[in-house]
C-alpha cells in the first residue's frame, strides 16, 4: 500500500485560560455492571477478580493456591481484626513463597497482607497493561505508570 | 481387573444359551462367532427333506459334536487369551518400575484400557473377545510407548507430556498473558506453551528502547533494564523458577504453566485435537491458544542482492536479534535502518544515542515525508523527523530503493532518484509477516486484508481454538475487523482468549494502547485506529505563556473556527489570520491531543506529551459518539496541567 496524503489535518492551540470552562462534551454514563468491562479487584457480586492485572503474578504462580486461600479468608473475614483468623492461611502461603525467593522477593511479603497488595507482583505484572482498567483502590500506587511500567514498560 | 476365569464364568451361561438358541434360531443378533456356520447346517438339516430315526440321531450326533466343537474352541482361545493378556500386563509392570520419571498418570491409563478390553467380552460370544481386546491393548501400547523411553538400560530422556488441557502454541507476550490468565481463573490449571524460541516468554518493547539506554556492559547477557520508575527487571515476564518442568506437568498437584523451548509445532489437527511437534511428538490438547505472532519482513531487493549484501543485513525482532546487532553496532562504522515506522525510528534513536560516544554513523531512511508517516498527521510526523535528526540520525526520506550490492567492503545502496548511500550494515525494519503456518494443516481461515488468523470477537478460530497476538485478525465491535501488532494488544488479547479458554465469553472491548519514545522530546501514547490516512484533529497546549504576535493570532483562531472553514484547507493546517505555516514554530507541538476521525466518530486518539489520561482516551473511543466540538473534548484531558 503506498503512502497517502492525509485528507485533513486540523490544528487547534489552546491556553489554558481557553480550556477553563467545564467541558461541554458528553460522555455516555457506565454501567458499573457491564460484563464485557474489565473488572477491578472485587467483582460486582463481592467475589474476588482472581484475573485483575493489578494481583499481577500472585494468584497464577506456583503459589497461587496458597495466596487465594489466604487472600478469599481475608476477604470474607468478618472479625473484628480483619483476617485475624486466616493466620494458618498466610503462614503456608509465606512457606510457600520463601521457596521462590526469586519470584516473590522477600521484602514484598508484608505487602502480600493487605487488601491492597497489588505491588508485590509490581516488577513481575508490570508487563500487564493493569492501571488503566482498574478502578480499584489498590491501585493507585502502581497506576501512573500506566503504560511506560506496563510492558516493558 | 476381571480376571480370565471371572470373565469365563460368565461367559460360560452365554455360550449355554447362545447354543441352545442356535439349534432353534439361526438369526440370533451378536453371535458373529464361529458357531454360527456350525448352527446353520444344522437349522437347514431340521427343515430339510431328511426324515426317519436315524437321520435323527445323525442330526443330534452333528449337533452335538458342533456344540462341544464350540465349547473346546472357546475355552482354547479363551486360556490363550488370559495367558496372553498376564504377560501383557506383567510386561507393562515392569516396564512401568524401570521407567525413570514418576508417570503417576499411567498406571490409570493402563487401567482404563484393560478394563475398557476386558468387559467388552461380557456382550459377545467366546472367541470374539480376542478380537476387540488386542486391539485396545495395542492401540494403549502405542500411546504409552510413545513417551516411554525405548531402551531399558539407558535412563530415560525427559518425558514430554502427551496431552495437555491447554496448550499454548508460541511463547511471547500473547502466549504468557493467557497462561496467566487461564491459571488465574481456573485453579489448578495445567497449561503448557511451546515455543521455537530457546527463550522463555519475554517482553520485546525494550529490545528496541530501555536495553539501549542501558549503562550496564554485559546488559546482553542480563538483559535488564531500568524502567521509568527507576526499578530495575528483567525483560523475561518471569524467572525460570515461576515454570514447571514439561515432565512434571501432568502429575503436578496444583498444574502449572510449563515451557517447551525449542520445539516448533508443524502440524494440527483440529477433529482430532491434536499438534505434532517438528520432532514428531504428538499433543493432544482441550483447548489450544495460537499466539504464533510472525516473522519480521525483508525487503525483495535485498533477498535478491547476494550473499555478501544479505550477510549484513539484519532483521529486528527476537532477543538473539537485540544482541547481534549490539555486536555490529560496536564495530561497524555506518549502520543503516530501513524503515520509518516504530521499530525503525526507535532503533534509529536508540543507536544515534549510542553513535555519540562511538562515532557510530547512524542513517534512516524510508518512502514516506517523515518519520511515522503512515501514523502521524504531516505536520506531527515531519516535527518528529527533526527530533529524530537531533538525536544523531541522519535521516533520508522520500527513499525507495532500487538495489543493494556489495563493494570494496561496503554496502551499496542505491535508491530510485539516483542518491547513493554507502553502509555497513543494515537493519530492515519494513513490517511483519504474520505467521500461520498452521492454517493449511488446521484448515483455520487467513484474512486476505490484515493477513493472520481470522477470528470472531471472542477470538475464537474454532469451538477450542483460539488465537491471539499478532497474529489475530479479530472482529473489534467498536472498530471493526483489523488486526494489531502492538505489545498491549498481545497482553489484552492474550488474557482474553484466557479468560475465554476457561468459560467466559466476553468479545475484545477494553481498548489496547500503544506508546512509542523518540528521545527525551517526544513521547506519546496512542489508543484506537490511528491512520495517517485519516483526518485528524490536534488540540494542543501552547508551549510558552509568551504572548507573541503569532500566539495572539492562533489564540483568536481557537474555538471559533468551524468545519466548514477549515474543510477547505487541505494540508495547511493554520487559520487565515497567520501569516507562517505553525510547522515552522517547532515548540508548538509540545503537549497536545490528536483526535483520528472516521464518519465524524473518534476512531484513534494520540496523547502528546500527555501522560496518565488513557482512561479518558478509552471512554471517549468506547463511547463511539459524534462529537460536534473536538475542542470540548479535548478539555476533558487537562493538557495544560501534568
Amino acid at each position: 500500500m503506498g503512502y497517502c496524503e492525509a485528507e485533513d489535518d486540523r490544528i487547534i492551540f489552546v491556553t489554558k485560560e481557553d480550556h477553563e470552562a467545564p467541558s461541554k462534551a458528553e460522555l455516555i454514563a457506565d454501567d458499573p455492571n457491564d460484563p464485557y468491562e474489565e473488572q477491578g479487584l472485587i467483582l460486582p457480586n463481592g467475589d474476588i477478580n482472581w484475573n485483575c492485572p493489578c494481583l499481577g503474578g500472585m494468584a497464577s504462580g506456583p503459589c497461587g493456591s496458597q495466596f487465594k486461600e489466604a487472600f478469599s479468608c481475608f476477604h470474607y473475614s468478618k472479625e473484628e481484626v480483619k483476617g485475624s483468623e486466616c493466620i494458618d492461611h498466610f503462614s503456608s502461603m509465606q512457606e510457600c513463597m520463601q521457596k521462590y525467593p526469586d519470584l516473590y522477593p522477600q521484602e514484598e511479603e508484608n505487602a502480600s497482607q493487605t487488601e491492597s497488595s497489588s505491588v508485590p507482583g509490581s516488577d513481575n505484572s508490570a508487563m500487564l497493561s493493569e492501571n488503566d482498567s482498574s478502578p480499584s483502590a489498590a491501585l493507585d500506587s502502581v497506576s501512573p505508570t500506566d503504560n511506560q511500567t506496563l510492558s516493558s514498560s | 481387573m476381571l480376571t480370565s476365569r471371572a470373565v469365563c464364568r460368565k461367559l460360560a451361561p452365554l455360550i449355554r444359551t447362545s447354543s441352545t438358541v442356535c439349534r432353534q434360531n439361526v438369526r440370533r443378533a451378536g453371535l458373529n462367532n464361529a458357531r454360527i456356520p456350525a448352527c446353520v447346517p444344522a437349522a437347514h438339516m431340521s427343515t430339510g427333506p431328511l426324515g426317519g430315526g436315524g437321520d435323527n440321531l445323525k442330526y443330534a450326533l452333528l449337533v452335538g459334536a458342533a456344540f462341544v466343537g464350540g465349547i473346546t474352541y472357546a475355552v482354547i482361545t479363551l486360556k490363550g487369551d488370559q495367558r496372553r493378556y498376564e504377560t501383557r500386563l506383567s510386561e507393562i509392570s515392569t516396564r512401568r518400575q524401570r521407567s525413570a520419571t514418576p508417570v503417576q498418570t499411567e498406571p490409570p491409563a493402563v487401567e482404563a484400557t484393560t478394563t475398557e478390553a476386558v468387559s467388552e467380552p461380557k456382550l459377545e460370544a467366546a472367541p470374539s473377545p480376542e478380537e476387540p481386546r488386542p486391539p485396545p491393548e495395542v492401540a494403549a501400547a502405542p500411546s504409552e510407548t510413545s513417551p516411554q523411553p525405548p531402551a531399558d538400560s539407558t535412563p530415560a530422556p525427559p518425558q514430554l507430556p502427551s496431552h495437555a488441557p491447554y496448550l499454548l502454541i508460541g511463547g511471547g507476550t500473547a502466549s504468557f498473558a493467557a497462561a496467566r490468565s487461564i491459571r488465574a481463573r481456573d485453579p489448578g490449571a495445567k497449561v503448557l506453551i511451546v515455543t521455537d524460541e530457546p527463550d522463555l516468554p519475554y517482553m520485546r518493547p525494550p529490545l528496541s528502547k530501555e536495553l539501549w539506554f542501558s549503562d550496564d556492559p554485559s546488559v546482553t547477557e542480563t538483559l535488564r533494564f531500568k524502567q521509568w520508575n527507576g526499578k530495575e527487571r528483567s525483560i523475561y515476564f518471569q524467572p525460570p523458577s515461576f515454570y514447571i518442568d514439561p515432565e512434571h506437568l501432568t502429575g503436578a498437584e496444583n498444574g502449572g504453566v510449563a515451557v517447551l523451548v525449542n520445539k516448533k509445532v508443524v502440524h494440527m489437527d483440529v477433529r482430532g485435537n491434536k499438534v505434532k511437534l517438528d520432532d514428531g511428538t504428538e499433543i493432544s490438547y482441550e483447548k489450544c491458544l495460537i499466539a504464533t505472532g510472525g516473522v519480521p519482513r525483508n525487503l525483495q531487493v535485498i533477498e535478491r542482492a547476494g550473499e555478501e549484501v544479505m550477510k549484513r543485513t539484519s532483521l529486528f525482532r527476537k532477543i538473539e536479534d537485540f544482541k547481534s546487532l549490539e555486536n555490529v553496532s560496536r564495530k561497524a562504522e555506518s549502520i543503516t535502518i530501513i524503515g520509518g515506522g516504530f521499530l525503525g525510528s526507535e532503533l534509529a534513536c536508540a543507536l544515534g544515542r549510542k553513535a555519540a560516544e562511538s562515532g557510530l554513523e547512524v542513517v534512516q531512511m524510508f518512502p514516506e515525508k517523515g518519520n511515522m508517516g503512515k501514523v502521524l498527521p504531516e505536520y506531527l510526523s515531519n516535527w518528529t523527523t527533526e527530533k529524530v535528526k537531533k538525536e544523531g540520525v541522519k535521516v533520508i526520506t522520500e527513499a525507495l530503493v532500487k538495489s543493494v550490492s556489495y563493494r570494496d567492503d561496503k554496502l551499496e545502496i542505491q535508491l530510485k532518484d539516483g542518491r547513493l548511500v554507502k553502509t555497513d550494515h543494515i537493519v530492515a525494519a519494513v513490517g511483519l509477516e504474520p505467521n500461520v503456518d498452521l492454517a493449511k494443516s488446521a484448515g483455520l481461515e487467513v484474512d486476505s486484508d490484515f493477513g493472520g488468523y481470522r477470528v470472531n470477537a471472542e477470538l475464537q478460530a474454532r469451538s477450542n481454538i483460539w488465537v491471539a497476538g499478532d497474529a489475530a485478525c479479530f472482529y473489534d465491535i467498536r472498530l471493526g475487523r483489523r488486526r494489531v501488532e502492538h505489545h498491549d494488544h498481545a497482553v489484552v488479547s492474550g488474557r482474553l482468549a484466557g479468560e475465554n479458554m476457561t468459560g467466559a465469553s466476553k468479545p475484545y472491548w477494553h481498548q489496547s494502547m500503544f506508546w512509542s519514545d523518540l528521545g527525551p522530546d517526544v513521547g506519546y501514547e496512542a489508543i484506537g485506529i490511528v491512520d495517517s490516512s485519516l483526518p485528524t484533529v490536534g488540540v494542543f497546549a501552547k508551549a510558552t505563556a509568551k504572548d507573541t504576535p503569532k500566539a495572539a493570532t492562533e489564540k483568536s483562531g481557537t474555538g471559533i473556527r468551524s468545519e466548514s472553514e477549515t474543510e477547505d484547507t487541505a494540508a495547511s493546517p493554520v487559520a487565515s489570520a497567520a501569516p507562517a505555516p505553525a510547522v515552522e514554530n517547532k515548540d508548538e507541538y509540545g503537549k497536545g491531543v490528536i483526535f483520528y476521525l472516521r464518519d465524524k466518530v473518534v476512531v484513534g486518539i494520540i496523547l502528546w506529551n500527555v501522560f496518565n489520561r488513557m482512561p479518558i482516551a478509552r471512554k471517549i473511543i468506547k463511547d463511539g459518539e459524534e462529537h460536534a466540538d473536538l475542542n470540548e473534548v479535548a478539555k476533558l484531558f487537562n493538557i495544560h496541567e501534568d
